[in-house]
């Protein structure tokens, strides 16, 4: 019987000649990922050695990452002298895949990973962090865990009583269309699945429009994956997966892609026509509320937020600040902007994308979490609304549960910045054009 | 029995069950005053302690979705809350049965705010309302962690029988 690329991985990972879905497995972990909240996970890993009478020890610290990013310069002394213990931790135990809050190094977690070259095609990799299903876009299993599972984590280097996931496999064919990009697609597919809809499941992404899809693009599916509830998103790894590693990661060690079988048994199938796709947004409070741009356009809205590890790459950072350039937001909208991170806010520095967009009236920030989920500047008054390229519109998220949060691509969001409403980016750029 | 103190629908999130903004509180004895905490009333009531320990809150499908944060187990572990849904989100699953919460899963379950349920082991019973609803079993995978008292316990018990990779 063909197997799937999550049964494929766990099997190797458990050190067993096969497994199938439903099994329950113990995978070695080949990374172990953490940010601020590796506070709670330390406090976890020396609670587990109390009365053992053995010396708290991580079982490879190589294979440990912690990276600041949800609140970060700290926001508050509570924060600061949390990292601060964090920093003392790091340094005592030897966790080389450390990255502070620095301009170059820095930025947010599921973006440092890959630009590393942390995550391999066939790794097992897990995360304190329900985004780190991002890392699927590299061919690698990954997924979110609590904090108390990291600190077994460390202490074990397995994850235990792992429940190999059933796997739905979503095949997206054709071109998109201009202006429509990986964002959309993930939208329209939550939409459809619902936020339940792949609970306990993996998503594996196929057809031609994911072969012709960047990393960066690959990188938007996978993370948002988790939004339907997924374990995880994986993108077999394939010649742009080498090409990403090899160029952009700088990877030099043989890496060992894992394709799944043709007869791979799959839960069911989700097919989606790229063609067809419009600019999509997700409407308050929830992320499987999705709609066409056409139903929501003209809505006004205050705050625009164009970043995150969803979206805060250098092609998302191209595109908007390509159609800003030479315009202004307009009036009684908020514009801010924040790289994913140091590398790309350098890139996109050296590009001049971070010129137009300071010249358009945007704020552009430090890379990290911040907005997106309310913990960390940017936070929206009584009524407001934003529309915002991050991930999650749950009430509350932005900080105040008093407000409205719509989601979208940054095509979308960069144009509605121009309008102060929610519109469409191929009528703003033809009316731009028409105006010059 | 337990009386059922708050009732809620599908998709409940972790920024419901315990709101970002708060994430740099990660101490479980710190975290309970910020459970609910943007149902004023609700939160009101916990932090009054006018809610007994054993209590029930109800919801629908996909409770806990969303984000990894453990805080959301915490704070609910801190007012002694039970959960019953018709289902919970993988990771929040998974928190709960690290950290010891309280989980019931039964599809079907009907309950409104004052009403008693009882727990039995394959089903929930309304008191109130004399109906019934089949109740889950946790995966055995997930069950040998709550028969240790938790991953810690278990994770201890392991390092000690030299699991380790």
């Amino acid at each position: 019987m063909g197997k799937t690329v999550v049964e494929k991985i766990l099997a190797r990972a458990a050190g067993r000649g096969a497994v199938t879905a439903g099994d329950v497995v113990e995978p070695a972990a080949d990374l172990a990922m953490s940010h601020e909240n590796a506070a709670l996970v330390i406090n976890q890993f020396l609670e587990i050695y109390q009365g053992t009478g053995l010396e708290p020890r991580i079982w490879d610290p190589s294979k440990v990452a912690i990276i600041f990013d949800h609140r970060v310069p700290a926001e508050s002394p509570k924060t600061a002298t949390n990292q601060k213990k964090v920093r003392e931790f790091v340094r005592a135990n030897g966790i080389t895949k450390f990255h502070d809050i620095r301009g170059d190094l820095g930025g947010i977690c599921h973006q440092v990973l890959p630009e590393n070259g942390y995550v391999r095609p066939g790794a097992v990799v897990l995360g304190t962090d329900s985004h780190t299903t991002s890392h699927g876009a590299l061919g690698a299993f990954a997924f979110g865990i609590g904090a108390t599972e990291m600190a077994s984590v460390w202490a074990l280097g397995i994850a235990l009583n792992v429940e190999v996931p059933g796997t739905i496999k979503v095949i997206v064919r054709g071109h998109l269309r201009r202006m429509v990009g990986p964002k959309d697609v993930i939208l329209h597919l939550v939409g459809r699945l619902t936020a339940e809809g792949a609970n306990f499941k993996v998503l594996e992404f196929h057809g031609d429009t994911i072969d012709a899809m960047p990393t960066s693009g690959r990188l938007v599916l996978c993370n948002m994956s988790v939004e339907a509830g997924a374990t995880s998103g994986i993108v077999p790894a394939d010649d742009e997966t080498l090409r990403y590693l090899r160029e952009e990661a700088h990877v030099e060690d043989v890496l060992h892609p894992v394709r799944p079988d043709a007869d791979a048994v799959y839960e069911r199938m989700v097919e989606i026509d790229a063609t067809a796709l419009e600019p999509q947004v997700a409407c308050p409070h929830a992320v499987d509320n999705v709609h066409s741009i056409g139903d929501v356009e003209g809505t006004r809205v205050h705050q625009i937020v164009i970043g995150s590890c969803t979206n805060g790459r250098l092609d998302d950072l191209e595109l908007a600040a390509g159609i800003l350039r030479g315009h202004k937001v307009a009036e009684g909208v908020r514009m801010l902007v924040f790289p994913a991170s140091g590398r790309i806010y350098t890139q996109a520095l050296l590009k001049g994308y971070i010129a137009d967009f300071v010249q358009a009236g945007a704020v552009v920030m430090n890379p990290g979490c911040g907005p997106c989920l309310g913990v960390h500047e940017g936070a929206l008054g009584d009524g407001e609304v934003a529309l915002s390229t991050t991930n999650r519109n749950f009430k509350g998220r932005m900080g105040n549960p008093k407000s409205e949060v719509y989601l979208c691509s940054p095509a979308v969001a960069a144009a509605s910045a121009l309008t102060g409403t929610i519109s469409d980016p191929r009528h703003v750029m033809a009316e731009i054009g028409a105006a010059r | 029995m337990s009386k059922v103190v708050l009732t809620l629908g599908d998709d409940v999130s972790t920024d419901v069950i315990y709101p970002g903004r708060y994430m740099a509180t990660v101490l479980p004895t710190e975290t309970p005053q910020f459970a609910f905490a943007d149902d004023a009333e609700f939160n009101a009531k916990l932090t009054a302690k006018h809610v007994p320990p054993g209590s029930v809150v109800v919801a629908g499908k996909n409770f806990g979705c969303g984000s990894s944060r453990e805080q959301a187990v915490s704070t609910l572990n801190g007012h002694e809350l039970m959960i019953v849904a018709k289902g919970f989100a993988r990771i929040f699953l998974q928190n709960a049965v690290n950290l010891g919460l309280r989980l019931v899963e039964a599809p079907e379950i009907e309950a409104a705010e004052g009403e008693e349920l009882e727990i039995a082991a394959d089903a929930v019973v309304n008191t109130t309302t004399g109906k019934r609803f089949r109740r889950l079993p946790l995966p055995p995978a997930r069950a040998a962690i709550v028969a240790a008292g938790g991953l810690i316990p278990y994770t201890r018990k392991r390092l000690l029988e030299g699991t380790r990779a």
